[in-house]
């Protein structure tokens, strides 16, 4: 025991006494102050002491995209069209994190093939792809792509990535009624145009 | 022969040592080995130090804790602690050797200790039932080593913290050795930690597998496990069913809902195999336990205690992992520190601020300060959150602080984390007022 003890006092680099703030306060503390987010995603903390709740607006625009050979946008039905509405994200964050991901919600009922009607979202990097090495701000940019590129692969809203893979021009329409708070399908969803 | 010292303590027998009682053990504290560290100093100093001085902390008394508990005990370890926040179930009977069937619902902790005690005799195990959290730093700083027998990432990480967190590079014995040990199935770890001298636990968390999720979406849609169908239950239908109800997985109720559920989704679906404790398996992530992987692990992190509280041969440099899983394999090698560690890496500076300083202040000093140039730094303490430079909304929370003083927030000798981009991970810088 002794030898280990004089190891201490040999060593040069004496680290010193380190902080008592936890491993994951300090990551989530580094992720927050250094997000890097587009004007279209803003966060809110209903508490600003407590990093670990908080919610993430997004409203999407165009996104980007290259113009096809004739200068035309490719596939113009489709893009923008989440464009208008205001979509909440609530986060939760666990004292494991960045070993656990972040727990995500939608709060709102939103018509979108990768979001069902409970507010679960499927995003690749929120479960069986997360790794510690991604961040808060992989998670905002992967949630908004979501809307700028919805995806019929992964469908939680099977009606809706039905509706995108048989016929966009409907599919765009019902995201625009669904967006003012209209019925499809016998399914009534949020009003979420931004105010 | 042997004279047997007997004394009667509180209702039952106790013998201290006898001669020749540590016959075997004394064969390599008495004399030094080929290998052995040249300081190693053979005969009573040493053994004294082991029987009547070294206090040993072990945390869980599970699977890994009772073998942990035994072994300690019998290579004359004799001043033992055992922390552990469960009850006794009974499909643990089948490897934690120190409970009985009448012991089930007691608390393992109690329950290991009386039996070592009882058992070894001149052993005495004293038993914590809580958990780890519960216990200050003062607690933890009366050990001289801590063994973890866990099974859980989030118990050791805190373990781990706090051990580094406790080294005083003016105090010498304020290290406290932290031997780690892990089984899953055949496969399991051993590995010895000394906090702020070697890698740390949480300098290898990124080497941990992920666990097994499954892409909700599957879930969802297109089930073809009786994983799935659990999964479904748990994740999708008990929050859409029970609301902000948390799921206990530890009340049976609530596995026989979830049971009940999955089983009919997987009829829907033709999916065989979803079966109540396949449930429970899931939902809790057990992992099958094997009782000779725990014992050969639990030896191993044993024989690392005793070699370092006697330094009667070269510890475990730092990291052996046992695959048992294809034949027998086993590999030890040194897992490095890494630089940008959140627990033990980064750097720490002492610097000294007039007691009028105003945090402003102290940020303008940290952007010049030539050794330590970090743009755009933010600071918190572990209560307070000093100054973030993101997002806008906190920002402006914490602005008003930039015109306090530095010492209305901080303590004489406090911590304060800077985090910036230009930082690897974080800076800490502890304060004291001139």
């Amino acid at each position: 025991m002794l030898k280990i003890w004089t190891l201490k006092k040999n060593e040069e680099a004496a680290a010193k006494k380190k902080p008592k703030t936890s491993a994951a306060q300090i990551r989530v503390q580094k992720d927050l102050t250094e997000l890097d987010l587009p004007s279209t995603m803003k966060t809110y903390f209903p508490d600003p002491a407590d990093l670990l709740n908080f919610t993430l607006t997004i409203t999407p625009d165009e996104g980007l995209y290259n113009l096809d050979v004739n200068g035309l946008p490719p596939d113009h039905t489709c893009i923008g069209m989440y464009k208008g509405g205001a979509f909440n994200f609530i986060f939760q964050i666990n004292t494991n994190y960045p070993h656990e991901p972040p727990k995500v919600k939608c709060d709102q009922k939103i018509y979108h093939p990768n979001v069902d009607l409970q507010g679960n979202v499927c995003l690749n990097i929120l479960r069986e792809d997360w790794k510690p090495v991604l961040n808060l701000n992989s998670v905002m940019v992967g949630l908004q792509y979501l809307f700028l590129e919805p995806n019929t692969d992964d469908p939680l809203n099977k009606e809706a990535a039905e509706e995108l893979r048989r016929n966009r021009d409907q599919f765009v329409q019902n995201v625009q009624r669904s967006m003012r708070g209209g019925n499809i399908k016998g399914e009534q969803y949020a009003n979420v145009v931004a105010k | 022969m042997a004279t047997i010292d007997t004394y009667a303590d509180s209702g039952h027998v106790s013998v201290s040592d006898w001669d020749h009682r540590y016959y075997h053990v004394d064969q390599v504290l008495d004399r030094p080995g080929p290998r052995t560290d040249p300081d190693f100093i053979p005969g009573d100093a040493v053994k004294s130090f082991l029987r009547d001085q070294c206090k040993i902390l072990v945390i869980g008394a599970g699977g890994l804790g009772c073998e942990i508990l035994a072994d300690l005990a019998l290579s004359g370890f004799k001043d033992i602690h055992v922390i552990d926040m469960d009850t006794i179930d009974i499909s643990n009977l089948n490897r934690q050797f120190l409970f009985r069937p009448k012991d089930v619902g007691k608390p393992k902790a109690t329950v290991a200790a009386e039996y070592i005690t009882r058992r070894v005799p001149g052993v005495t195990v004293t038993p914590f039932y809580g958990k780890i959290q519960d216990k200050d730093d003062d607690f933890y700083m009366q050990f001289n080593l801590v063994i973890c027998g866990l099974d859980s990432v989030e118990a050791r990480r805190w373990m781990n913290a706090t051990l580094v967190n406790l080294v005083d590079p003016e105090r010498p014995e304020s290290l406290k050795p932290l031997i780690d040990g892990g089984t899953e199935g055949f496969k399991g770890q051993a590995r010895v930690i000394l906090p702020t001298i070697t890698s740390c636990y949480e300098c290898s968390l990124d080497m941990l597998n992920k666990q097994t999720a499954f892409p909700i979406c599957t879930i969802a849609n297109t089930p073809r496990l009786p994983e799935h169908c659990i999964e479904w239950a748990s994740v999708l239908e008990w929050p859409r069913v029970h609301g902000d109800k948390k799921m206990d997985t530890d009340d049976p109720d609530h596995i026989s809902w979830l049971y009940e559920v999955a089983l009919k989704r997987a009829k829907e679906f033709s999916i065989e195999g979803v079966t109540w404790s396949l449930t429970q398996g899931v939902v809790k992530n057990i992992i099958p336990a094997i009782a000779s992987t725990n014992a050969i692990i639990a030896a191993s992190c044993c024989n690392e205690a005793f070699k370092i509280a006697t330094s009667s041969a070269a510890y475990l440099n730092n990291y052996f992992m046992l695959i048992g899983t294809e034949g027998v394999y086993s590999y030890t090698f040194e897992h490095e520190r890494r630089p940008n560690c959140p627990v033990c890496g980064g750097e720490s500076v002492d610097i000294q601020v007039p007691k009028d300083w105003s945090v402003e202040r102290l940020i303008e000093m940290l952007v010049e300060k030539q050794d330590i140039q970090i743009k755009k730094p933010s600071l918190s303490t572990p209560t307070t959150n000093i100054y973030f430079q993101a997002p806008p909304q906190l920002e402006e929370a914490t602005r008003p602080n930039l015109e306090r003083l530095v010492s209305d927030l901080v303590p004489e000798g406090g911590e304060v984390t800077v985090t910036a981009t230009t930082l690897p991970f974080s800076l800490s810088l502890r304060i004291t007022y001139v």
